[in-house]
This record gives C-alpha cells, structure tokens and sequence, in this order.
C-alpha cells in the first residue's frame, strides 16, 4: 500500500481517473515485451500478433457495448477525441445556418465546446436542456426545444460533476421521435453501469479508456455504421486509406477510415484486459458495491455541520460533490491531502454547471471498485479535521 | 501534519475569514484582474497612485484561504510603498513562498507580517494561489488590459 505524506492512500478520484489493475499493466507490459510491432501492415508474425491483439480488444469493447458489429467501434484518444471526431465528422456535414443542436446543463466543457464551435462556424445555435436544483434534468422542456431545426442531441449519461444518471431510454425516445439522432458521452458511466447501446439505441456512444482501469490516451467511439459510413473521415494519413494517387484518394472501410496513422496499439489491449477485469467482477456486483459507498457517505457526509451537497439527484452514480460553509474546496483539498485522501477539488470542467449553483468550485469524492466502507469513514474523519483548522 | 499548521497560520485564517480592504475604491487609477481559470479563484485588485507611491488600494473576488489572506495582506504591505519597492517586497514574497528566501525563509525580516507565507513552499501548487493577488496588482500597475493568471 502506497503512503502519501506518510499516511496510507486513500484514492477517492476515480471520475478524474482510475488506478490500473495488474492485469491491465501486465497485458501492455506483455504487449511490449513479446508482441510490439505495428498492425494491419506486416506479414510477418509479430505484426500478425499484434494486429489480432488489437482487434481483439475492438470485439471486447463491442461485446462490452453490445454493439452489432466490431466495424462500429473506433479507437480514439479518449472521450473528448471522440466527440470531436463526430462534431467535426458528422456535425460539419450536418448542421447548416438557423439549424440547433441541443446539450444540457450537466455537460463536461468536452461535450460543451465542440458543438458551441460547430454552431458559431456554421451560424446554428446551441440550446440547452436545464436542471432542477436536484441535478436531475428538466425532460418537460424538451417538448420545447427539440424542433424541425434540431440536428443532434449531445447528452451525458452519468454527469462528471454530480453523479446524475439521466434517463437516456426516454431522452433518446423523445429525441428519435422528433428524427435527432443523439451522442452519449458515457466517460462517467462505463465503469459503473453496465450499457447496452443497441437496446438504448443511441446514435453515437463515447468513452475513456482511463476511467474505466485502462490506460490513458486510449478511448472508444461507438457509432451505428449506417452513420459513420456516411460520414467523411476525421483526419487522413495511412491505414484510413484503400488506394492514394496524386490526383484521387479512396478512403478504407469502417472502423479503419476513422483510425488514421500508427494507432494506439498498446492503449486498446490495455483497455480490452480493463474490461475484461470489470466484466470478471460484474458491474452489478460493482454498481451495487459503489451504491452502499455512495449512500454511507451521502449519510455521513450530510450529518456533517456546514455541508452543502451538490447533486442530489435520486439515481446517482459514485460521485459525492459537496461544498463547506467558510472553506474554500482548495482548502478542504490540501488538508485531506495531509491525511493521505486524494479528491478533486475545482469547477469539474464544468463551469457553466458550477455557475447554476451559485459556486465557483466543489470537492468532490468520487468512488471506484476497490474503495471500501474504511475509507468512506476516513473521508468523514479528514473533513472533521478541515472544520477543525477552519474552527 | 506539521506541514498543516504551517500553512494554515492563524493570522492566514483570520484574514481569509475578514479580509482588509476588502471593497472597490470610490476613484481608481489602476486596476486588473487576476484569474485562475483551473481553480476559479478570481480577485481584482484596485489600486490608487499619487506619483509613484500607492496611495490606495483594495481588493473583491473570490477564492481559497490562501490566495485571499494573501491578496489582505498584500494590500496592507504595499499600502504608502512606491511601485518599486511593491515590486521589490513581491519578489521577496515570491522568493518565500517558492522556498528560495535568501536568509532561511521566515528570516527575511523586509517581509514583515508575509512571513506567515512561508509555509506553502512546502506546498507547491499552493504558490500560485498565494501569488495570484500579487500578479494582479503588477498588472493593474502596469496597466494591462488582459486578465492575468498564475497558471
């Protein structure tokens, strides 16, 4: 067990990112030591071995999604590359002058500012759909502001910065039945709940890799294949394409026409052996481990003099934001550090959020699988000692 | 947690909870504003010449402990000073609280009072909050439009 300024680690920011399984280390470690070499180019062995690695992992995810077909899940740097790709992929061909896209008021700036710069380069505007006190998003208003001009809804699934798990099977329903096809940033909800993208059926589904127990850099973008067919690539370089002449480029088929130059090989068997740990445990056993930690810390935490939690929605996913009356979420970050307790403390790149509650900042304790009751108690303990330096 | 009370000294907490010259002056000739866009902590700081010398000056916003017992406390120090010596006794400051005073840190008998600082050298991403107010106040002298930032 590590010691952080002498007392034992108690990591409780897991929805910045995870810590990394063995299993995971020594699959990218194995990668490097017996199987390195690029893929889908070589004939020899080893680029054969690490070219079925690689796609391997590619039908991890899609089993993991329940996608239909492998050709649907492209690897990306991480989430917000993923979104990127579609705004830029999909939104430029899509959204023209006066047409809308719409995201709502829980949204990390990587599911915001895409669409906010897609709108002001093709003169559409960005609606947004907002929150009760509670956290929990205003579906009546979506009567509103879905219309004719709507080209897609941009939604999270669980939000970064108050645990809220929105209702995407009514959301995507009301989307689809005004013709919106909608993205779901899922970086805040793999690792917690299990997500079956042909029975949401959502349009496009994103994630990272790096909160889930895999390594950085690596990220996943499930989109339906009659979409991202039609969709011109994202960047150009080799492998995306069939055939290149000086005067006419053809592009390769899915997912390869989204996966231009060397890929992060390394990255995607990390990411496989992640889900496949989590799919070992079973994430309703980890969903419902996470829920006990979540509701013993909601209750201790609230029974706490001067505490404000932010998010209270009723379905809720591993992420406790709350503020202290007289202390600054800095502050409160610092002194539980000394005890060895690792939160995020800030905005959550979520500033338009922090703004509807009237803060500039929270702390945030967010749980993961290995977190135990223990340290719940010792968060509790910690924020006793921030009250005491505070008095 | 030794480290702990160093940092958090009680004339720090006692100024973060009533800070000095915590308002906007009624005629200000210079003012900027500080801004940390990672943490949000956001001040400006309003500053009143005659001559050279700091005749008045004040400070609003927002933020940590730290960064807002500092901006208190800087408003004290540089009250009545000239510019060069606000900057002479903000690079002692800075050299504090980034563990590079000269004569042992808390020895740097110019710093008065700011030696209560001395301890966020043992934490370093506290510096940029403890020096946030103090960017500020170089920017409002120096009369620049764009909001500063320590990050």
């Amino acid at each position: 067990m590590q010691r952080v300024n002498r007392q034992p680690l108690v990591y409780l920011d897991n929805a910045a990112t995870s810590q990394k399984p063995q299993h995971v280390i020594e699959a990218i470690t194995r990668y490097y030591e017996l199987d390195n070499a690029n893929v889908h180019r070589g004939v020899h062995s080893l680029s054969q071995r690490a070219t079925d690695e690689y796609e391997s992992a590619r039908e991890t995810v899609r089993r993991f999604l329940s996608a239909a077909e492998s050709r649907e899940i492209i690897f990306v740097r991480g989430a917000t590359e993923a979104i990127n790709l579609v705004a830029q992929a999909y939104g430029r061909a899509n959204v023209a002058a006066g047409d809308e896209v719409l995201i709502t008021a829980l949204e990390h700036h990587s599911n915001i500012v895409p669409w906010q710069v897609l709108c002001e380069e093709k003169g559409a505007t960005l609606k947004v759909i907002p929150i009760e006190d509670s956290g929990e998003l205003r579906l009546e208003t979506m009567d509103v502001l879905l219309t004719p001009r709507t080209k897609l809804l941009a939604v999270a699934h669980v939000s970064n910065a108050l645990g809220t798990i929105n209702p995407l099977r009514e959301i995507i329903r009301l989307a689809h039945a005004c013709g919106v096809p909608v993205l779901v940033d899922g970086a805040q909800a793999v690792p917690h709940l299990a997500v079956d993208v042909s029975a949401l059926d959502c349009d496009f589904y994103v994630f990272s890799g790096h909160k889930i127990y895999g390594p950085t850099g690596i990220g996943v973008l499930y989109g339906k294949s009659a979409l991202l067919d039609a969709m011109p690539p994202y960047q150009y370089g080799g492998d995306m394409i069939r055939s290149v002449t000086f005067l006419k480029t053809t592009y390769n088929t899915l997912p390869h026409k989204f996966e231009a130059g060397t890929p992060n090989i390394s990255g995607a068997i990390g990411l496989g052996a992640a889900i496949e740990y989590v799919e070992r445990l079973g994430l309703t056993n980890i969903a419902g481990h996470e829920h006990d930690l979540l509701t013993c810390a909601t209750g201790e935490i609230s029974k706490l003099p001067g505490i404000l939690l932010i998010g209270t929605a009723k379905e809720k996913a591993a992420v406790l934001s709350f503020v202290m009356e007289g202390v600054h979420p800095h502050d409160i970050g610092t002194i539980l550090d000394q005890q060895g307790i690792a939160i995020r403390t800030g905005h959550h790149c979520a500033q338009p959020l922090m703004e509807r509650f009237g803060v500039s900042a929270t702390a945030r304790a967010s749980f993961g699988l290995y977190n135990t009751r223990q340290e719940v108690e010792q968060l509790v303990a910690g924020l006793r000692k921030v009250r005491e330096v505070f008095g | 947690m030794a480290e702990l009370s160093q940092l958090y000294q009680e004339l720090i907490l006692e100024h973060s909870r009533a800070p000095r010259n915590y308002r906007k002056l009624a005629t200000t000739d210079h003012q900027a504003e500080g801004f940390n866009p990672l943490c949000g902590d956001r001040f400006t700081v309003y500053v009143q010449l005659e001559g050279d010398t700091i005749r008045d000056i004040a400070f609003q916003g927002s933020g940590c402990a730290i960064s807002k017992a500092s901006a208190s406390m800087m408003t004290q120090s540089v009250k009545g000073k000239t510019e060069s010596e606000a900057e002479e006794l903000f690079q002692r400051f800075h050299n504090l609280v980034t563990g590079r005073a000269n004569s042992g840190g808390d020895g740097d008998a110019n710093l008065g009072k700011l030696t209560v600082f001395s301890g966020v050298a043992e934490f370093p991403v506290r510096v940029k909050c403890a020096t946030l107010a103090w960017h500020t106040l170089r920017a409002a002298l120096k009369g620049r439009q764009a909001p500063v930032s320590t990050e």
